[in-house]
């Protein structure tokens, strides 16, 4: 008979107790491994937007090579113009022969929902595994509750200025709310150290603080039911506010498009402003002394929150779409959720030195994120974000709206007093109108 | 040759039919004719067709749309922008074609002139118009730069001003700016144009001229412009067309920016296609352009080309 001693008991009593963890566990970590069987003799193409950084572009190709080589998968990268990939994806999509994945902007994958494959495993499969997706993602990357794109991360854009004069204008931390930004804006004007922000047809800058300005005070372009709704009492009180804002700008920001605040801010002309990290680098990395020593100085900060008591930002998302006639759907996918693990995803994002944040909260954690305190406002780009066409859905006609620059004109034309608020905001109403047919 | 029948040891050929339909100068001129024909229709009919098929449909970047009838441009006419953009571009070509057919022929005349280093000159006028237009325009785009402006710069050296002058900023300065870009880029081409022309005036009409008694004016009146209406029509109709079909320079330097005021049909046109997706939209912009083509056209052959040899008949 065998004696059972004390520690026996113990240890079997442990396992006891240790066992629905254990198989838990296991369980977990079936569901953490996407089951994809890649075709026989599968060659992807895929096409990406051209590169921010030269390591994006390295670290990509070198991620590449890395899926080739473990899966036997050849895979050629192409890289489009910014502009020019929109109508090249959806040429693609709609002739149906071309790239297997497109990394696109936005709203693209709602253009052409039915052309695309279903992702949802791919995209349930990292959710699960890298503590979800941001709820912006969503958005972007659901229609009727299936994944027709997986997010693959942001341009996020922030406030960006001289610590040195904001502290000089009186202000030792930048506010947090909108009557506090207003103030030390209009106290940098008097120190004759003025802010500025893109009014111009700027594509990144001005969509992004424009949108940012009118949803803080609650305005939308259009409601839950895709109607309409601009010309509110909110947006006419955003845009008193941006009337106000503006007199404390540095001349000439109607006609600045997305790179004229970056040469202003490096060549010390401008205090404040909105952007994305490149400002940082590229005082960082100047081979002038007086430009290099800029980039100690140099602060960045979430946009205020306004009235509506949330982050309302705008930055530039870009989403992995698959396409239905892709002889190669699985090793496609494969290669999605591939680019997207922390072995791939982390050395890249830290390689793009902050330029592209993270749609998947477990990459919070990436060392890009503080191996320079002034990389980190720049972690919370999704978690900041709305979604172009807010509080709609993302389609055709927030795309066109967006590309219309139907907001920016909008506050433009308030901000300069050519309109009163009320008719800026009414000249929106209309010309939104004609994209989300009444 | 003959029709075919042959004797002393000529073989009949091997397919009459074909031989005989050769022969037929219909067929002979429909056969030369085919591929310059096929080019046209290829590369000019058939897009052109497509373009305005596509206006009365809601295309999307690469998705064939429905048919919608007139839908785009009652739209579009109740559109301030696409108004304004018309607007725009009337005055831009407008006043962008009377400045540089004043100031081309004003140069062709200099240029006519017995001048040293004459071929070294004449290249140089023509360097704006070699310098692709994109490289141009953004060199426009510093000179114009709210903060950067060497023109705000070189004025505050000297004390004119006080603050930078906003080119871009403001609306009918960005209009100005925009002009003046366009008209040093589209000079040298009608000046070289008009050049040309020039040269081919004989000396003795303005010998016979100065012999009557003819001051300079009056040579430059009643000699230099009558024979040289010709070309400075067609240049006049070439100049026109371009300058209302811009997009490089205006894209380039404001995006159509401040507020649209420098949004001309072709920019608009684009920005609405391809950014914006609406393809059916952006082709009934295109085609909105085409009658306004079509009346300078008319004109500057009509109007200016009053002597009959000139619209094709003989001039007696």
């Amino acid at each position: 008979m065998t004696k059972i001693t004390r520690r026996d008991a113990i240890r079997t009593g442990a396992t006891l107790l240790a066992a629905p963890a254990i198989l838990t566990y296991s369980l977990r970590s079936e569901a953490q491994e996407l089951a994809l069987e890649a075709e026989k003799g599968a060659t992807l193409r895929v096409l990406r937007p051209s590169k921010f950084v030269q390591g994006d572009e390295n670290l990509w190709l070198a991620n590449t090579e890395k899926f080739s080589k473990q899966f036997g998968i050849p895979v050629k990268v192409e890289s489009e113009g910014w502009e020019d990939l929109r109508p090249k994806s959806a040429v693609a999509a709609n002739v149906g022969r071309g790239p297997d994945i497109v990394y696109g902007w936005h709203d693209d994958a709602h253009q052409y929902p039915e052309k695309l494959a279903n992702l949802s495993d791919v995209a349930t499969y990292l959710d699960k595994k890298y503590g979800g997706f941001y709820d912006v993602c969503k958005k972007y990357g659901m229609r009727r509750g299936q994944w027709i794109s997986v997010p693959l991360g942001a341009a996020g854009s922030k406030m960006v200025y001289r610590a040195s004069w904001l502290k000089e204008a009186g202000h030792t931390a930048f506010p947090k709310d909108l009557p506090g930004f207003l103030k030390v804006c209009q106290d940098l004007k008097r120190i004759n150290k003025p802010a500025g922000m893109a009014l111009g047809n700027a594509v990144g800058d001005a969509n992004g603080w424009c949108h940012w300005i009118v949803w803080a005070h609650g305005g939308r372009m259009v409601d839950d039911k895709d109607r309409v709704v601009i010309n509110s009492a909110e947006t006419i009180k955003a845009l008193d506010y941006v009337r106000e804002l503006y007199q404390t700008f540095v001349p000439g920001t109607l006609s600045w498009l997305d790179p004229s605040n970056n040469k202003a801010f490096l060549d010390g002309q401008l205090s404040l402003t909105n952007n994305g990290i490149s400002v940082y680098y590229a005082a960082k990395n100047s081979t002038d002394a007086t430009v290099k020593a800029m980039a100690e100085d140099i602060q960045h900060a979430d946009y205020p929150v306004g009235p509506v008591g949330k982050p309302t930002e705008l930055n530039l998302i870009v989403n992995a779409m698959l396409f239905r006639y892709s002889k190669f759907p699985k090793a496609a996918k494969k290669y999605i959720a591939f680019m997207m693990e922390k072995e791939q995803y982390e050395p890249w994002q830290e390689a793009s030195i902050g330029y592209f944040s993270q749609p998947l909260r477990e990459y919070e954690k990436s060392k890009i994120w503080t191996s320079d305190p002034k990389h980190t406002p720049y972690r919370g780009t999704l978690s900041n974000m709305l979604w172009s066409g807010y509080g709609g859905s993302p389609g055709y006609a927030s795309a066109a709206v967006l590309a219309d620059f139907i907001m920016v004109n909008m506050v433009a034309a308030a901000a300069s007093g050519a309109k009163s608020s009320r008719d800026a905001a009414a000249e929106a109403q209309k010309r939104a109108e004609r994209y989300y047919k009444i | 040759m003959s029709q075919g029948v042959i004797d002393g040891g000529l073989k009949p050929p091997a397919f009459p039919a074909l031989a005989r339909a050769l022969d037929n100068r219909l067929v002979l001129s429909a056969i030369f004719m085919f591929p310059a024909l096929s080019i046209l229709l290829v590369f000019l009919t058939y897009p052109l067709g497509l373009g305005v098929w596509m206006g009365f449909t809601d295309a999307r970047v690469g998705r064939p749309g429905e048919f919608i009838g007139l839908e785009n441009y009652v739209s579009l006419f109740q559109d301030s922008v696409f108004l304004l953009s018309v607007f725009n571009t009337l005055v831009y070509t407008a006043i962008a074609t009377v400045l540089k057919f004043g100031l081309g022929l004003w140069l062709a005349l200099l240029l006519n002139n017995a001048l040293p280093f004459k071929a070294i000159i004449r290249a140089v006028v023509l360097l704006p118009y070699i310098v692709p237009t994109v490289l141009s325009a953004i060199a426009f785009w510093w000179i114009y730069d709210p903060q950067f402006s060497i023109v705000s710069w070189a004025l505050k050296q000297f004390g004119l001003i006080d603050r930078y002058i906003d080119f871009l900023g403001e609306p009918w300065n960005a209009r100005w700016s925009v002009i003046v870009a366009n008209v040093w880029r589209g000079i040298p081409f009608v000046a070289i144009c008009l050049l040309a022309g020039l040269q081919t005036i004989s000396p003795s009409l303005y010998e016979a001229a100065a012999l009557d008694g003819a001051n300079a004016w009056q040579r430059f009146r009643h000699v230099t412009v009558p024979m040289l209406m010709p070309i400075l029509s067609v240049v006049l109709t070439f100049s026109v067309l371009f300058t209302f079909t811009d997009f490089q320079l205006i894209y380039a330097i404001t995006r159509g920016g401040p507020l649209n005021s420098t949004h001309l049909m072709a920019t608009l046109a684009f920005q609405r296609a391809i950014p914006g997706g609406q393809m059916g939209e952006g082709a009934a912009i295109a085609v909105a352009m085409i009658p306004f083509l079509v009346a300078a056209t008319l004109f500057s052959y009509y109007g200016l080309q009053r002597r009959k040899w000139q619209q094709g008949e003989s001039n007696d």
